[in-house]
């Protein structure tokens, strides 16, 4: 073992985000000071962002089993079952920090990340989606980071050659010194074909793949488990760069190996690099491992021990294989141009050690640097349950129909097509439904099956009560599928908090799991894999709560879909799902009435979220229903609206309701879709829906080229559309002019 | 009737499975997978050059490429009349080597653009578009950050001149801010065609519209 020449010292330990017990808990482990790498080292495996120290307990809770559960959260990505001997494999994972430090690359290096993960387990990534959340529209660093987290998820994903399918975009002062960018993507694989991590068998070559290791992204992950201070800048270097061009290469020079059928353990090097993938194929395979440095292929010349074990070089991949193989291994990377080296082998001594020059470098006991990280049952302070707001209290707006106009190019309602236009969404040939649906729709190979994908949640919502927000993320993704026709399978959640070590923002974590979980349960909707993102903070102000749900489904014939836009004048609109009116934590109330609102969100009903939507689902597939969309922020009103700009078709609106025609138009009660049919079927079909119990009421027809909401002023739908569809344009443009 | 095809992958290329799969479904037989480090190609009706970003386009789109093993027969074959079809990155590669006129400049818009045009046959008397009419307007997707085409004016002219301007954006859909709205071109010969759009991915109903089919039967139809 080679001698400390920096001595480790309380400031060194408190560098590297270990607290005091965490460090005693380090020297009772291995029984003498650890050497400057196994500090790094350790430093690595114990940040939050790799232990989910804090989360753990919490996360346990959630359901993750059910009949199409392949494998649940754990490996790199979920897999499900999608029957004919097919999986869905799929992950989200957060760039946070990374993005907002360096929005182009820290987003780029998002979506490089989630798609190996996704690819390591022998998928082809065949969908990716991205949630994204900026700080309020005039903070002066807004634009910039717009445009550079959009190009950078743009310039990678369309290179790797992945069809950017759908996601989100908000605005929230919140988010001002913190961004959020949520990368998800899913691939497709055959179900008796999935490559785990666990390493098998002792004195095994562990191979070395893709790209060469450099000095980028040391320490990535642990400054990813701090807050923000004003020294942001600074932390420049601790993010990675790119190369999805290197990243399209592994994906088919993995492919190719696994095709092969000579590897027997992969994982791909995401956060804490080298370390963390050496550990956790060890670990869970109950096995030591030995890593020779001197072998690693290294983009710079000197680099230490420290820095290439935690390095967070992009495109690399760990790989135990089967030795007999290791020559046409070899062939297959040398073909596509990538690095190949055998740097190590497993071993039966439940050592981590790593030798550099012939030197022991570190030398650790490697179960517990996995599983015995430290782990904290934080103190919470629940937020309290927050009053109803009564429909009485919101005064009507002037205008109705400017109002609704004004709602529908705010900077979190108007088109992000000013987005989504920069990412490819319809390479690969398969995109049935693509971005500004309610869930994009991705053509499985040939046919006839399809698969669903949507990204949603409510900050708001969370933040006025967390449970109640939780719940309603998971229903509104649940939803999502629904109405384009799927049956939903499971979620992957990518867990966006403040810093947990205040039991305030540690009690909205715990509320939101809390309400994940419900409805999890109520909806037989599992947790297959997912992420936890803490300390989303900048001078000691945290991001509203953000549990990102991402969610698939599966469509049996995707010829039976449908999507949100009229398709023809003269058909009945039908309101599905009961309108009591709810107002609080509305679109209306934040940006119309713009009264401060702390009132309860819309209460999620699962129970009513299943059945409405269980008989939506059956609808579609009788073929009865030529648009369907779910209601969400901004309600009917909002809801009318897209349909009619999608489809280039006007309606008339007379709401049968005795609230008052503002509340009843822009309430965000849940569990209701808006749908429409032939005028002659409309009849049969309410009175299906009254014996499946289910409130649907006929609200107006399609046509013309206005949209008149009971006898108020008719607005025109080219108003409306070059409203919805300026904001986000105009905006980045005034920015190119500063 | 049926034609032989082949798919040239670069490193980088990433539309080589959609056009494999376009070119299956409409010539009704498997395509050959040709590697960009083969020098040799088989014997084909048609080689197409692909979509994606060969090499990153880390240097100029379609620069390393163009210098490939493979594009020396290519060469070779387009001498011998053989239909060769770049698409976006294909059409890159084809200017690069000298097989088109002109080059293709980062779009005007200085943005990645993934969307859907209207394309305008302004030649219908090639080997490419036949199947359509002249003046026919039809839907096609683009996706590319580098397809404002560019060249002197009096390549320009001569390419007007000759008819050899087949396809351009129609009623104002130009996403990229090309050369007199121009969208695909040919060689002098007539049988290197190279175009920005994307006609593979719109030859089904589930692609919205089927209106890229014509140019590929455009193809199987002058083999024959």
């Amino acid at each position: 073992m080679i001698p400390n020449d920096i001595r480790i010292t309380p400031e060194l330990v408190a560098e590297h985000g270990l607290k005091p017990d965490e460090y005693q808990r380090i020297l009772d482990l291995i029984g003498r000071e650890p050497t400057l790498t196994e500090l790094g080292i350790f430093s690595a495996m114990w940040n939050e962002h790799c232990s989910y120290k804090s989360s753990k307990k919490w996360l346990r809770t959630l359901p993750t089993t059910g009949p199409r559960v392949i494998c649940g959260p754990g490996e790199n990505a979920g897999v499900v079952d999608i029957g004919d001997g097919q999986a869905i494999i799929f992950k989200m994972e957060s760039h946070n920090h990374p993005s907002y430090i360096e929005p182009h690359q820290g987003a780029a290096t998002g979506v490089g990340g989630i798609l190996r993960d996704v690819f390591t387990m022998g998928a082809r990534p065949i969908a990716a989606l991205n949630a994204l959340r900026f700080g309020e529209p005039d903070h002066p660093r807004t634009r910039h980071i717009v445009s550079g987290v959009v190009a950078g998820i743009g310039g990678y994903g369309n290179s790797f050659g992945v069809p950017t399918v759908g996601g989100e975009v908000n605005f929230d002062p919140s988010y001002n010194g913190n961004c959020l960018v949520n990368a998800f993507a899913a691939g497709l694989a055959d179900a008796d074909k999935i490559f785990y991590s666990e390493a098998k068998g002792v004195g095994l070559p562990i191979v070395y793949l893709g790209s060469k290791t450099g000095r980028d992204g040391i320490h990535g992950a642990t400054m990813a488990s701090a807050e923000f201070g004003e020294d942001s800048e600074e932390k420049r270097p601790t993010v990675q760069i790119g190369d999805p061009f290197s990243e399209k290469l592994l994906l088919e020079a993995c492919l190719e190996l696994m095709a092969s059928g000579a590897v027997i353990a992969i994982q791909d090097m995401g956060a804490a690099g080298l370390t963390c993938s050496a550990v956790e194929m060890g670990a869970k395979g109950d096995l030591g491992v030995e890593l020779d440095l001197d072998k690693v292929p290294c983009r710079e010349e000197g680099m230490t021990a420290y820095e290439m074990m935690l390095s967070e070089s992009q495109e690399r991949m760990l790989m135990v294989l089967d030795p007999a193989r290791e020559k046409d291994a070899e062939a297959i990377f040398v073909k596509w141009g990538l690095d190949f080296a055998i740097i190590g082998k497993t071993t039966d001594d439940l050592r981590f050690r790593i030798r550099q020059h012939g030197e022991v470098m570190a030398d650790l006991p490697i179960k517990e640097l996995g599983d015995q990280a430290p782990e904290y049952d934080r103190p919470f302070v629940k937020t309290a349950k927050p009053a109803p707001l009564a429909p009485a209290d919101v005064p009507a707006p002037n205008d109705i129909g400017e109002a609704l106009t004004k709602m529908l190019g705010l900077p979190d309602m108007c088109s992000r097509r000013w987005v989504w236009e920069q990412y490819d969404h319809l390479i690969q040939g398969n995109t049935a439904i693509g971005p500004g649906g309610d869930a994009a729709v991705v053509r499985i190979g040939e046919g006839p099956k399809g698969l669903a994908f949507t990204l949603d949640v409510t900050p708001r919502y969370c933040a006025a009560d967390p449970q109640e927000g939780g719940k309603q993320a998971v229903a509104e993704c649940w939803r999502n599928l629904t109405a384009v026709g799927a049956e939903p399978l499971a979620i992957t959640d990518n867990l966006n908090f403040g810093n947990p070590e205040k039991p305030e923002i540690m009690g909205q974590f715990v509320g939101c799991i809390e309400g994940i979980g419900e409805a999890c349960r109520a909806l037989d909707f599992p947790v297959v894999s997912g992420n936890v993102s803490l300390y989303n903070e900048t001078n000691g102000k945290g991001i509203l709560p953000t549990p990102a749900i991402g969610a698939v489904g599966l469509l049996p014939d995707i010829a039976v879909r449908t999507t949100i836009a009229f398709k023809a004048a003269g058909e009945a609109i039908i309101l599905v799902g009961e309108t009591k009116g709810h107002l609080g934590q509305s679109i209306f109330m934040r940006d119309i009435a713009g009264k401060p609102d702390t009132s309860a969100p819309p209460p999620v009903d699962l129970a009513v979220e299943r059945r409405n939507g269980d008989f939506i689902r059956t609808e579609i597939r009788s073929r009865n229903l030529t648009a369907v969309h779910d209601l969400s922020d901004g309600g009917a009103f909002v809801g009318v609206a897209e349909m009619a700009m999608a489809g280039g078709i006007g309606a008339v609106l007379k709401p049968d309701t005795a609230l008052p025609l503002h509340v009843w138009g822009f309430a965000e009660d849940q569990a209701r879709y808006l749908v429409t049919l032939p005028e002659n079927a409309a009849t049969a079909f309410l009175d299906r829906a009254a014996k499946a119990g289910v409130p649907a009421a006929r609200i107006g027809a399609t046509g013309g080229t206005e949209l008149t909401l009971d006898g108020a002023k008719p607005i025109s739908l080219k108003a409306i559309k070059d409203v919805h569809e300026g904001w986000l344009p105009a905006y980045m443009a005034a920015g190119a002019e500063l | 009737m049926s034609i032989k095809s082949g798919v040239v992958v670069f490193p980088g290329s990433n539309r080589e499975r959609d056009m494999l799969s376009a070119l299956e479904k409409i010539t009704g037989k498997k395509p050959a997978y040709i590697w960009h480090a083969d020098t040799e190609l088989p014997d084909l009706d048609l080689v197409v050059l692909c979509g994606g970003f060969s090499y990153g386009d880390y240097l100029r789109t379609g620069a390393i490429a163009a210098r490939g093993h493979i594009m020396p027969a290519v060469a070779k074959a387009a001498d011998k009349g053989v239909r060769i079809l770049g698409i976006c990155n294909g059409f890159q590669i084809l200017c690069e080597a000298g097989l088109l006129p002109g080059v293709l400049m980062r779009n005007a818009g200085l943005k990645f653009v993934c969307k859907e045009v209207k394309l305008e046959v302004a030649n219908a008397d090639t080997d490419f578009t036949r199947k359509y009419k002249r003046g026919e307007v039809w839907r096609c997707p683009v996706a590319h950050g580098d397809g404002n085409y560019f060249a002197d004016a009096e390549t320009l002219k001569r390419l007007e001149g000759e008819g050899r301007v087949g396809l351009r954006y129609a009623e104002g859909t130009n996403p990229n801010g090309s050369q007199n709205d121009i969208a695909g071109i040919l060689n002098e010969r007539g049988n290197v065609f190279g175009m920005m759009p994307h006609p593979e991915n719109m030859i089904e109903p589930l692609n919205g519209a089927t209106d890229g089919r014509a140019l590929f039967e455009s193809i199987v139809e002058a083999v024959a």
